[in-house]
């Protein structure tokens, strides 16, 4: 398990993400199923939420009312969070490699109840904004100051209902909800751009009521710092748009569609792990 | 017993609705009430004028606010949402599907305008397939009250229910066939005449119709049993079971169309236990118009009359 020092450093957080990555590989090919383009492309923003001391949580007590909301709205990229949640303590590392099979509480998409650490049922793209709208407007209701936090896909943005989502929380200057949009510019059939596409993303955040932060999604200290004045926005919500490359990480997978949801073979895990370990 | 032309009318169940949610949301302040911009349509605005701060109409935006009513949900709060059911349910399907159904979380669901006494507005706005959709949504339990007293009921029951709930609620106003302090529990349906010679089923405004059709059997010698099956899902199988031996005979009458309603339900129990005829008084397999409420109930069938004659070809096959 991955212990999270108080002052974790970029190097930490990056030796985390190599973790992670290697996680998500293995278990994809455990598998033989999955999504590892999607997946590879958002583990700095998943490690630097969870080990970058930015999400208020705690592993033993998932259901701590006050604890930061993480919602994983592309939910095909679940295995990166599994990942993630292992690591940070919520079930055994050693189940990682249960997904995808009868009986496993990693189901291929995420459940909520089911999975400690999941806060909603997604894999059918769209649907997290509205959630963490929902989670907001309770937290507001109730007097609380946990953040909620929704990591979309860019491809997934193409979904009317994110919009909707996007309206509402800009109108009700829901201060503690923050957009991820992890921008890996692919989508299954091809680059976001050539089928539906979603520029200028950052102007129709900002026309909605969000501020919208750039980063590099890819570089751990600076997604970590982006998080981090995410969370000293408190008069409207905020979107922060992570440039990625799908597959990141593993030099075949990078930019090749081909792996939005394939399993690597036996082989090809060989090398990714190699490559991981470097 | 009950008869049919004593039956005075009472407020349409859609404002018996609105009242309920105010009696329960002073009670109970988690209750949050969201609409979809039709508010002063479903009476949800009876709460919303009283509890600003618990209401919220989202907009046009049937989608998001299941996702809203999910999140809200999981934060521990119950809220309850409605629009028109034709919008809810087709439009925020998907989302009830992930948001509620799979997390078994307690969002309560309220379709008002159901079947097609809407009227004038035609089929857009009619919803037919509710009930089946409502069904198909795993651990939902799916209740179409029939007049002010069950929906005020229904509405409580809902609110204590740990778990989703799917309400039809109804546009024109509706006879009153109940007490007001009637006894009234998810799944367990309510006899409202017995009888020995068969047994009709109805929910909804049909139950008003199946009394008027009971009181014209009966002078013809005819002794119809008349059950309110006010909840679709989970069904009282125990009722059926006992009418089916008692009576033998069954008609199910709905304001739904033909498959995955009432009707479906009624006689899928029926086969796997006791088996007996089945007729049908419904929309069958098709649409409706524009038209007055009444005229459109008429030339679609939905009347004491169709359930009279649907009672005699039971009859003839016991």
């Amino acid at each position: 398990m991955v212990a999270a020092t108080p002052t974790v450093s970029t190097a930490e957080l990056a030796n985390i993400a190599r973790t992670l990555r290697s996680h998500v590989v293995r278990m994809i090919a455990a598998a033989n199923s999955g999504h590892p383009g999607g997946s590879l492309s958002a583990i700095e923003i998943i490690t630097a939420l969870y080990f970058g001391r930015v999400l208020r949580h705690d592993p033993k007590n998932p259901a701590w009312p006050d604890r930061d909301r993480f919602i994983l709205s592309k939910g095909h990229g679940v295995p990166a969070l599994y990942a993630a949640l292992a690591e940070s303590g919520y079930f055994p590392v050693s189940e990682l490699t249960s997904l995808r099979q009868v009986d496993s509480r990693l189901q291929g998409h995420p459940v909520q109840g089911l999975t400690p650490g999941i806060e909603a049922s997604t894999g059918s793209l769209g649907q997290g904004l509205s959630v963490g709208v929902g989670h907001a407007l309770a937290a507001r209701l109730d007097g609380k100051s946990f953040r909620t936090y929704v990591l979309l896909g860019d491809g997934e943005c193409q979904e009317g209902q994110v919009w909707e989502a996007a309206m509402s929380a800009g109108n009700y200057e829901l201060g503690s909800l923050i957009a991820i949009v992890d921008s890996n510019r692919y989508q299954l059939d091809g680059a976001v751009e050539d089928i539906n596409s979603l520029a200028p993303l950052d102007a129709k955040f900002e026309s909605f009521g969000w501020r919208v932060i750039d980063v590099d999604g890819h570089d751990v200290g600076a997604v970590r710092v982006a998080l981090h004045q995410a969370r000293e926005s408190h008069d409207v919500p905020v979107c922060i748009i992570a440039h990625t490359t799908k597959g990141k990480g593993v030099t075949f997978m990078e930019n090749n569609n081909e792996f939005h949801g394939k399993s690597p073979s036996s082989d090809q895990l060989q090398v990714a792990l190699s490559q991981l370990a470097e | 017993m009950t008869t049919a032309n004593a039956l005075p009318m009472g407020l349409a169940t859609r404002e018996a609705y609105g009242q309920a949610l105010l009696e329960v949301g002073t009670a109970n302040k988690d209750i949050i009430v969201i609409d979809a911009d039709l508010a002063k349509s479903t009476f949800s605005w009876t709460f919303g004028k009283v509890f600003p701060e618990r209401f919220f109409n989202i907009g046009i935006q049937e989608a998001n606010m299941v996702g809203i009513a999910s999140g809200l949900a999981s934060s521990g709060k119950i809220p309850f949402i409605s629009s028109f059911a034709a919008f809810i349910l087709c439009k925020g399907f998907d989302q009830l599907r992930m948001g509620a159904a799979y997390p078994k979380l307690n969002v309560k669901v309220a379709g008002s305008h159901g079947g097609i006494s809407i009227g004038e507005d035609g089929v857009s706005q009619q919803s037919v397939e509710d009930v089946a959709l409502a069904c198909a949504l795993p651990g939902f339990v799916v209740c179409i009250p029939s007049d002010e007293h069950t929906m005020r009921a229904a509405v409580r029951a809902a609110a204590e229910h740990d778990g989703p709930v799917y309400l039809r609620l109804g546009r024109p106003k509706t006879q009153i066939v109940h007490e007001a302090g009637v006894h009234f529990e998810f799944g367990h349906s309510i006899e409202v005449r017995d009888g020995h010679s068969l047994t009709i089923v109805a929910n909804g405004l049909l139950v008003a119709q199946a009394l008027l059709a009971a009181d014209t059997l009966a002078r013809r010698g005819i002794e119809a049993r008349v059950i309110d099956m006010h909840t679709v899902k989970p069904l009282d199988t125990a009722a059926l079971e006992r009418a089916s031996h008692e009576t033998g005979a069954f008609v199910v009458a709905e304001e739904h169309m033909h498959h995955g309603g009432l009707g479906s339900a009624v006689a899928q129990a029926l086969v796997a236990g006791t088996p007996a005829p089945v007729e049908y008084v419904n929309l069958g397999d098709r649409y409706a118009e524009s038209g007055k409420p009444d005229d459109l109930l008429d030339k679609y069938g939905l009347r004491a009359k169709n359930i009279v004659s649907a009672a005699e070809r039971v009859l003839a096959r016991k």
